[in-house]
């Protein structure tokens, strides 16, 4: 029978299989952070039990950390307790931890990839939801509780309820100046935040194939943003080029055979998927969100919709509850929305290319007057290369503040927040009322529309700056 | 894990759809590292910032019961969520859809995540408002809801293995251990170029 990738990786990995149980299914790589692991390992620590496999499963600090002054305590004593009580979790378990100062530290759904530990056909979970970054790879990956974390790290296993699919295929070519942010806000926008809930989404189509790996991961980092339990890519040429010669990259005739296998893991001509959506690449633009969930979103474009056209009331009441937060008039111009902030990071587009295509756009200009714009690398790796390429000193030149590498202002659990009434363009992916930082108010933008904001200081598009 | 089979309590009405877990628990309040204590962190923000929220009302003080909209939980997979409506003190969230992190983790920890056509939701939102005093009562061995004030008698899904599990309070970890045996031997048939992270 023809079957779906999703459901040739799930098959791959069922240890158990009984009637009227969920599958029991095998974990290859356990990511671990510092904010969902400590109820984990202490409950382990009570029950007696070990972790089943340290060699699966890798830790990093990236909620908490602070993005300056690395060397420095950190100053807030509880995010300090919980990074100290990571290590010493890591250390009394012999799990390998990347801590801050570490060049491979940073958030955990870019270091993964970078190490070349995330690889086409495995299962990969971590307690964060946007674990479904590395379904980019055609890894079927997804976030889990902390009950699950210890559960995973106990027996290497999850007992797991059956899935849906869905295909979003996404036709025909971006334009210039569309990046792949743009494809997943409109399609959060299309199915809603609750669209998504029990698939596991393929995205495929012409426009999905012609994007390079890391744009892949901004696309399957927001599905849990449509409430998708996780987003896959087919694996390809430009998914095997990206893993090769990664630090835990097969070698020689390894990773020939992991090529072979890779290649089996496509959906079959003629496999079933549950549900369809399709999208045309060439009517996109530049999207961005007005509200406070991230399916609220338009074409920059567009104006700030009227909750009365709405014909769902439970959506007309979130509507005008979110504008009432956000601060904005219905039949506003996008484009007539000032912001205080840009940051530019996070799991969703805080690596290299999202770095050098904001670069591109602020260099030899100068942010607005007024705004200040946050660049926060998604590793440490990823500062280093961007300092290589002179990234670092392009954002510096333009008055932006180059920070070290965390998850950061995405959602404030650090000193990067938003003060109440301030307003963000951000490149994360939540824009939920005080994610931020109290009373914070967020659009979701791409890194092009981020930094040509940063540099009008209203949302816009690089298409909006003047020529230099 | 507290076994969960039979739960009469009053009910608070929260009349909004895709309460995310940011608002369910602020991300300021996951910084703890113990398992308590989370019932200060529970919407917190809404609390704080409106007097007529629902928790702060006190006809609704001591409920067990919570009622919601649709897409219950979207958003972040912090399992804080559920820890801080369970230390609040609510045995059970009623809700026409969850986001399925959110419900996973319910139904791990033993916070029964009940579905209901929004219909059903939307009459005990009204009985619950006209008289607070309203008893519903969530019976997980006859899978159904019971509200005689709300004139509600509706039978909702559960699969039978959760059901077996909450009934009996299991702790999933144990029941995995029990197939160790399993778990090793798929190990030896795992691709030998397959990544190890030490």
């Amino acid at each position: 029978m023809a079957r779906t990738m999703a459901e040739k990786v799930w098959e791959e990995h069922v240890v158990r299989r009984a009637d009227g149980e969920p599958d029991l299914l095998y974990i290859d790589l356990h990511l671990v952070h510092e904010v969902t692991s400590p109820q984990a390992f202490e409950g382990l620590r009570l029950a007696g039990r070990g972790v089943r496999r340290p060699d699966l499963t890798i830790a990093t600090e990236d909620h908490n950390v602070p993005t300056m002054d690395l060397l420095a305590p950190i100053a807030d004593p509880v995010s300090r307790k919980q990074v100290e009580t990571l290590r010493k979790n890591c250390s009394d378990f012999g799990v390998r931890l990347h801590p801050m100062g570490d060049i491979d530290q940073g958030v955990v759904h870019v270091v993964g990839p970078q190490l070349g530990l995330t690889q086409p056909g495995m299962t990969v979970v971590c307690g964060d939801s946007h674990t479904s970054t590395h379904g980019a790879f055609g890894a079927l990956a997804f976030g889990i509780g902390t009950s699950q974390v210890e559960h995973v790290l106990a027996t290497q296993t999850l007992p797991m309820q059956p899935f849906r699919t869905m295909a979003v295929t996404v036709n025909g070519t971006l334009r210039p100046g569309v990046s792949a942010k743009d494809i997943i806000l409109a399609v959060i926008a299309k199915i809603g935040t609750g669209g998504g809930q029990g698939y596991v989404i393929e995205y495929r189509g012409e426009a999905i194939e012609a994007l390079s790996m890391e744009a892949r991961m901004t696309v399957c980092n927001m599905s849990i943003e449509a409430g998708a339990r996780a987003g896959m890519i087919a694996p390809d040429q430009t998914t095997f080029d990206y893993v090769q010669g990664r630090p835990h990259a097969p070698q020689g005739a390894d990773f020939d055979a992991a090529v072979e296998h890779w290649k089996s893991l496509r959906t079959d001509e003629g496999a079933e998927f549950d549900a369809e959506v399709v999208l045309d690449a060439d009517e996109l633009s530049p999207f961005v969100t007005w509200g406070t969930n991230p399916g609220q979103g338009v074409p920059l474009d567009a104006e700030v919709p009227d909750p009365a056209s709405y014909e769902d009331p439970s959506a007309r009441a979130s509507a005008e509850k979110a504008l009432k937060y956000m601060d904005l008039k219905a039949g506003t111009p996008m484009r007539e929305v000032s912001v205080d902030t840009v940051f530019l990071g996070s799991c969703t587009n805080g690596r290299i290319e999202d770095l050098r295509a904001a670069a591109e756009i602020v260099r030899g200009r100068r942010v607005a007057d007024g705004v200040r714009m946050l660049v926060v690398p998604g590793s440490m790796r990823v500062k280093e290369q961007a300092n290589e390429e002179g990234l670092g000193q392009v954002f510096l030149d333009a008055g932006a503040e180059w920070r070290e590498a965390g998850c950061s202002m995405c959602l404030g659990m650090n000193p990067d927040q938003l003060k109440p009434g301030e307003r963000s363009a951000s490149t994360s992916n939540r824009n939920f009322e005080g994610r931020q930082g109290r009373g914070g108010r967020t659009h979701l933008v791409s890194p092009q529309v981020a930094a040509a904001t940063a540099v009008r200081g209203t949302l816009s598009s690089p298409a909006d700056l003047d020529p230099q | 894990m507290e076994k969960f089979d039979v739960h009469t309590g009053r009910a608070v009405p929260l009349r909004a759809s895709n309460v995310d877990t940011d608002q369910i628990i602020p991300a300021v309040y996951l910084k703890r590292v113990s398992r308590t204590g989370f019932e200060d962190g529970l919407f917190a923000e809404w609390r704080k910032s409106d007097p007529d929220f629902v928790l702060n009302r006190p006809e609704y003080e001591g409920a067990s019961v919570l009622v919601t909209g649709p897409d219950f939980g979207t958003g972040s997979s912090r399992e804080h969520a559920v820890w801080a409506l369970q230390d609040y003190g609510f045995k059970t969230v009623l809700s026409s859809r969850f986001a399925d992190i959110f419900r996973g983790n319910s139904l791990k920890g033993g916070l029964l995540t009940v579905l209901l056509p929004q219909e059903v939701i939307d009459r005990l939102w009204a009985a619950v408002e006209a008289d607070p005093a309203t008893e519903v009562t969530v019976d997980l061995v006859a899978r159904e809801v019971r509200a005689p004030g709300a004139d509600v008698r509706e039978p909702f899904e559960l699969d039978d293995y959760t059901r077996w599990r909450l009934l009996e309070g299991l702790d999933d970890i144990a029941l995995t251990l029990r197939h160790t045996d399993e778990i090793g031997e798929f190990e030896t048939t795992r691709e030998p170029w397959k990544p190890v992270t030490l």
